[in-house]
């Protein structure tokens, strides 16, 4: 009788480099953009992302082979990956983009995503990657990747759980009014949300041993993807002034204020 | 042999905490300033219970400082991207 192997899951989780959620943001001279001369992180819900996959593998030693980290950006997107690598991932991928190039677009992510996993020697088994990145907030990338791959997803998780079998995963999603419980089959997209996992601290010691894992460098014509945006931004401006509000004395004042305003 | 482990025990603690002292995001206390006077505060010490004392009180600061820096992230993103509880909208 041969003993059954352990099934050896490949995770994938996409990490992007964004502007650091402490940073006040401004738009930019021209208004076709935010000034990206600042602090910049990994997004927040990628965080949790990776740190999924790691007490996914803590939990399931024997069943997670891998958790490969994927990367699209400029250069510096590489320091990004290894503060996943120092998180637990084991190895990385950098899609590189040039450092003057316009910021790829949800749907041209999601396409090099799909290419990258399409090219993959072994097959990967689930996509863990965050809602929304905090700068964007475009919240589509995993739904897109899903589509494209013609996966099922599983998005705003705030629970992963692998069923028996490894087949399949039960899913606690947090919406509107609650939360709701499906269970999706593997291989299959999962986007996090806030309240999915606290991710942990990359401590100096991991980082220096994330200094020997490996990073593979691709461009965008490797994958046989253009990353060229579809939209054009016409203008960003920031959202008007408060204006300063006026005490009243009473009611007929506020009254009057208000019929003056046309609200009433 | 156990003045050099406990010498790169702190000097570990030192770099570990400046790494964490540099995003401390209020400008007003000076972290890195207190870490650095605490340090050498205590560089003559010999007894080992008191090193250890030290070490303990580093080790809880780097504690505090990582909480306070995630329960702030946890803050940010939940007043960013949540639905204040019990509003219909």
């Amino acid at each position: 009788m041969r003993p059954t192997p352990p099934s050896c899951m490949r995770l994938l989780v996409p990490v992007k480099r964004c502007v650091d959620y402490t940073v006040k943001i401004r738009v930019n001279a021209q208004q076709t953009g935010i000034d990206t001369n600042v602090k910049h992180s990994m997004n927040p819900f990628d965080e949790i992302a990776v740190e999924e996959a790691v007490r996914l593998r803590e939990r399931h030693k024997e069943k997670i082979e891998n958790i490969k980290l994927v990367s699209i950006g400029p250069p510096k997107a590489a320091e990004i990956i290894r503060t996943g690598l120092a998180m637990g991932a084991d190895e990385g991928v950098h899609v590189e983009v040039p450092e003057t190039a316009p910021q790829p677009e949800p749907l041209g992510v999601a396409k090099a995503l799909a290419a990258l996993i399409k090219k993959e020697g072994k097959p990967i088994d689930m996509v863990i990657m965050g809602k929304q990145a905090i700068d964007g907030d475009n919240g589509m990338t995993g739904q897109m990747l899903a589509g494209l791959l013609g996966w099922g997803q599983a998005t705003f998780a705030s629970k992963v759980e692998l069923l028996d079998g490894d087949k399949e995963v039960k899913v606690t999603r947090e919406v509107d009014g609650g939360l709701e419980e499906i269970k999706v089959k593997l291989p299959a997209v999962i986007t996090t949300d806030l309240r999915l996992k606290e991710p942990r601290y990359a401590s100096l010691p991991n980082i220096m041993k994330a200094k020997k894992k490996k990073i593979e460098k691709v461009t965008p014509s490797d994958l046989g993807v253009d990353l060229t945006p579809l939209l054009e931004t016409v203008k960003v401006t920031e959202p008007p002034k408060r204006v300063g509000g006026a005490k009243v004395e009473n009611v007929d004042e506020l009254v009057a204020k208000l019929k003056a305003a046309g609200v009433v | 042999m156990a003045a050099a482990n406990t010498r790169l025990r702190a000097i570990k603690l030192y770099k570990e905490l400046h790494r964490l002292g540099r995003e401390y995001p209020d400008p007003g206390y000076n972290f890195l300033g207190k870490l650095r006077r605490g340090f050498e505060r205590n560089r003559n010490l010999t007894d080992p219970e008191e090193i250890e004392k030290a070490l303990a009180l580093g080790d809880y600061i780097k504690k505090e400082t990582l909480a306070l820096y995630s329960l702030r992230k946890y803050r940010y993103l939940k007043r960013t991207y949540s639905k204040p509880e019990g509003h219909d909208l």
